[in-house]
């Protein structure tokens, strides 16, 4: 899982089935400093999140999993919002 | 697998409920000589690691959800499934 910052909302009429009703977000990945980390990348929300908020994706074939039984093609899905990171300061550079 | 170091942790209110009760551990990829390189991921914690350890974090989902939730099927995909001692004969 990596942390990521939602940068906004992906509107699209003509999708897959296993889409429909699900939210898609663009989403930044964050180093633990909150720095991008790579490029943004589209992901479905299973969690509530919104615009600026920071959250923690899953990715690959688990990414599917928070909404089973239905079959939702993703490979990258938001699961959780994060409310705090704690940092060891004497974590190496 | 790779090897990681443990740097820190989060905490999420609102999360997936296959990640209750669970320890959401921040860890930075690691050379064999315990030195950090690249950005962090996070992993969840199977063995009772801590911060500062060096650990083995698995990047499969099957054995991720199974090694830190006791079952498969959750949206995991790194887990902490050692906590390593030394690393040794390298060449």
């Amino acid at each position: 899982m990596q942390l990521a910052r939602v940068l906004g909302t992906v509107v699209a009429t003509v999708k897959s089935e296993g889409l429909e009703g699900r939210k898609l977000l663009v989403i930044q990945p964050l180093n633990a400093a909150l720095d991008s980390a790579g490029p943004p990348m589209v992901a479905i929300d299973s969690v509530g999140a919104g615009k600026g908020e920071i959250v923690f994706w899953c990715r690959g074939r688990e990414a599917s999993f928070p909404f089973l039984p239905s079959e939702v093609p993703s490979d990258c899905t938001i699961v959780g919002i994060v409310d705090s990171v704690f940092l060891d300061s004497r974590s190496p550079n | 697998m790779i090897l990681a170091r443990v740097v820190g942790n989060i905490v999420a209110t609102q999360k997936d409920q296959r990640y209750e009760g669970a320890r959401i551990m921040v860890v930075r990829p690691a050379n064999p000589d315990g030195s950090v390189a690249g950005d962090e991921l996070l992993a969840l914690d199977a063995v009772d690691s801590g911060v500062g350890d060096l650990v083995v974090v698995v990047r499969e989902g099957w054995s991720a959800s199974t090694s830190s939730t006791g079952s498969p099927g959750a949206a995991i995909d790194s887990a902490i499934i050692g906590i390593v001692d030394t690393v040794e004969d390298i060449v």
